[in-house]
């Protein structure tokens, strides 16, 4: 189904050109390299460039391919459906998570190859979100901690936004001109101005003039299923290049099974699985990047006699924490035509209630913006959300133009019990198979409900009628929180493993809370300090020193 | 209630195959869900009968005479290569499990409730029998294994949409851009449409 591996015989696929190849540095499998990283996403994509860049020797592994953006991505929803993680996987719960679509990314660049390139920073006060807020539990770093990194990824991924962006600190300008609203957009900021609520241009990781050799976006709304113009700085497009340019090694369509842990207690290499046979990479460090799911299935499937949890598991934390974003919905028709599929998918929003916490019923936070739903997706929304099928299902998905809806990005609380596991089950390369589980929690319900309101609000307010709720989630954070306290955690906030000095992690999966915003730009400006941190280690020859 | 009938008549995306919307992968895409349709390889026959039933009652295609456009096709093809969605609920069995064991309990549920096979029910009785999944209110012993609400929502509605808006028919008649790459939109507001967009009929219907 996949083909055969595209990075090899020195050198990479060049995303900027059809059939185009860049030069690739290659590392023997037993030269133990600096850095063995699983995952190329917005974690371990970032790392890997920043890591290289500091003159680090790289090897970073990925299960899925290494796309061209310009020859492998149609405007087809069906087609792009290979961009996703289709491995099986058990989700269970009270309250069970639509995974596949909703929140993973297979190939190199991750989830980032997909995203509808939202680029918010964090409120600060969810740094400390136990000892300012009351809820959750404080991170270990803090918002002055990530600020720098923050401003590094932004100019990386040459964000475009506006000029003033109305809530947080102080912040330098956007590098990029805002993009103009789609409709979709406009019906919302029409929303907000009659109630009186800031609303702003969405910060969008997505090109508003060229750059290089990648052009402007031309609005042609299928980013949630992949760019074929590249105008979306995804980690494929901008960390990845980098990272080549600057020595790492990419290893495409390589699954990794287990981190090797030696006998002194330390991370010796990983396992992994490609063109048909286990190989074997030795490193010096291991940096596990596979995101909410993976990272911590893969500590777990790496028990050994020394480990017999899980490796870095003493805590009992290692998949635990596992957070979604609450999404829900609110859609309505409008007498004007929306065409909602022209533009990004998200291109105006609101963290009022972000920032504002008087008037709400629950802790956390959320933000909701304008939505652009591709047909296929509408149609199964309209389909399982509501109930119709039959003339009436085609009646209402031809309706489809008229329609404009919003949706929210919602806090949901870090509870112990929604998590990780191996199942019983064996994939196809003989691994155990995640089960996740996971349940709102009173609190989660009650700010959920709050939102329906605010949104419902908006959107009558715009004019909008026969509006309707639909429930879902996105992103995955947590499952292998850092923290402060080694009892409690599996990380520092760099990403150390408490247990094994010389394995880290570096994705969502270490978000302690999830925090009512999208995580991508939060989980690159950790790898970003992460890297910093590393090189700054190397320098006073203390990488290798107990944490 | 009356036929489904398109806003958009005579709007076909596939006319703009040529044109700068369309670039060269994705019409290999289109091409092939067109005119390689899949023939039966996992279903049997008599699973296959029973979901073009069940999919002329999900997606009705009055409208397209005797050539509807193919669903069963292609999820029969996504069983055969054990394509998924990436993930199963908890209480379900695996994908392929999930569709035989549904479509087995829709008959049994159809001999339950009429004596007689689905294929054999009118439209009403096999939209009732569909309800009935639908709502979970399930008396056939196959549903013990299967929990009846949870396959007919997620994998077979969500599925056969899914299956029928890929098709560029379908995405016509809802008046969507369809392919967009390398050329976008430019007039972006309410109400702005670029010359290559779907032209809604507005005759009050």
């Amino acid at each position: 189904m996949d083909g055969e591996p595209r990075a090899a015989a020195g050198r990479a696929p060049d995303v900027f050109r059809r059939g185009g190849w860049v030069p690739m540095r290659m590392y023997d499998e037993r030269d133990e390299v600096d850095f063995a990283i699983v995952g190329t996403g917005a974690g371990g994509g970032t790392l890997a460039c920043r890591l290289a860049e500091a003159g680090f020797r790289v090897v970073a592994f990925e299960a899925g391919p290494f796309w061209r953006p310009l020859e492998d991505f149609a405007s087809d929803e069906a087609e792009q459906e290979k961009l996703y993680w289709k491995d099986e996987r058990i989700t269970g719960g009270a309250d069970p998570i639509t995974l596949g679509s909703n929140n993973s990314g297979r190939g190199v660049g991750g989830g980032t190859v997909h995203f509808t390139m939202v680029a918010v920073r964090w409120r600060p006060d969810w740094f400390r979100s136990r000892s300012r807020l009351g809820y959750g539990v404080d991170w270990p770093l803090r918002y002055e901690d990530l600020e720098p990194y923050y401003r590094q990824v932004e100019r990386a991924l040459q964000v475009a936004g506006p000029v003033r962006y109305p809530w947080g600190p102080p912040r330098p300008r956007y590098p990029r001109r805002a993009h103009r609203l789609n409709a979709a957009a406009q019906v919302f900021a029409r929303g907000c101005d009659a109630l009186g609520i800031p609303w702003a241009e969405a910060p969008l990781a997505t090109l508003s003039s060229p750059r290089g050799e990648a052009p402007p976006c031309v609005y042609r709304g299928f980013c949630a299923v992949g760019c074929s113009t590249n105008a979306k700085q995804s980690a494929l497009t901008t960390w990845i290049p980098r990272a080549l340019a600057a020595g790492a090694e990419i290893r495409d369509l390589a699954m990794v099974g287990r981190v090797e842990v030696g006998p002194a207690g330390r991370a010796t290499g990983v396992l992994y699985h490609r063109a048909g046979e286990w190989r074997r990479q030795r490193a010096r460090r291991v940096v596990v990047a596979g995101y909410s799911i993976e990272t911590p299935r893969l500590l777990l499937a790496s028990a050994s006699p020394r480990f017999p949890d899980g490796l870095a598991n003493g805590s009992g934390w290692v998949g635990r924490g596992l957070m979604v974003h609450s999404n829900h919905g609110v859609w309505g028709t409008f007498d004007d035509e929306i065409r909602q599929y022209k533009g990004p998918p998200v291109m105006a929003i609101t963290e009022h209630w972000n920032y504002t916490d008087a008037g709400k019923d629950a802790p956390g936070g959320y933000l909701f913006g304008s939505q652009g739903p591709l047909p296929r997706a509408w149609a199964q929304t309209l389909a399982t959300g509501r109930g119709l099928w039959g003339e009436g299902l085609r009646r209402e998905v031809a309706r489809y133009n008229h329609v404009a809806g919003v949706k929210m990005v919602g806090e949901v609380e870090p509870q112990e019990e929604n998590r990780v596991e191996l199942d019983d089950e064996t994939d196809r390369l003989g691994l155990r198979i995640p089960r996740v589980t996971f349940a709102y929690s009173e609190a989660d319900r009650r700010l959920i409900r709050h939102a329906e309101r605010s949104m419902a609000d908006v959107l009558a307010a715009a004019g909008g009628r026969e509006l309707w709720i639909e429930a879902d989630t996105a992103h995955l954070v947590g499952g292998c929180r850092m923290g402060s306290d080694p009892e409690t955690s599996v990380t520092d906030s760099f990403g150390r493993t408490w247990e094994v000095p010389n394995l880290w992690i570096c994705d969502g999966s270490l978000f302690p809370t999830s925090g009512g915003a999208n995580p991508s730009l939060t989980i690159q400006a950790i790898a970003c300090r992460t890297a910093a941190r590393m090189k700054d280690l190397a320098r006073r020859r203390a990488l290798d020193g107990a944490p | 209630m009356s036929p489904f009938a398109t806003p958009y008549p005579g709007y076909d995306i596939r006319a703009k195959a040529s044109s700068p919307s369309w670039d060269e992968v994705t019409r290999r895409v289109v091409d092939q869900r067109v005119n390689a349709v899949p023939g039966r390889e996992f279903l049997s026959e008599a699973e296959w009968r029973t979901l073009e039933a069940v999919c002329a009652r999900l997606i009705p295609q009055p409208d397209r005479g005797d050539e509807p456009i193919p669903i069963v096709p292609w999820i029969d093809h996504a069983l055969c290569r054990g394509e998924g969605d990436g993930y199963r609920y908890a209480d379900m069995p695996p994908g392929r499990d999930a569709w035989r064991l549904g479509l087995e309990g829709l008959e049994a549920e159809s001999v339950h409730a009429f004596g007689r096979a689905f294929g054999e029910l009118d439209g009403d009785e096999q939209d009732a029998l569909l309800r009935v999944v639908e709502r979970g209110e399930v008396s056939a012993g196959v549903w013990l294994r299967l929990p009846p609400r949870r396959f007919f929502a997620h994998t077979l509605l969500r599925t056969v949409v899914g299956a029928y808006y890929a098709h560029p028919a379908a995405l016509s008649e809802i008046g969507f851009g369809g392919p967009a790459s390398p050329r976008g939109y430019v007039r972006l507001g309410p109400g702005e449409r670029d010359p290559w967009e779907a032209e809604e009929r507005h005759d009050g219907r």
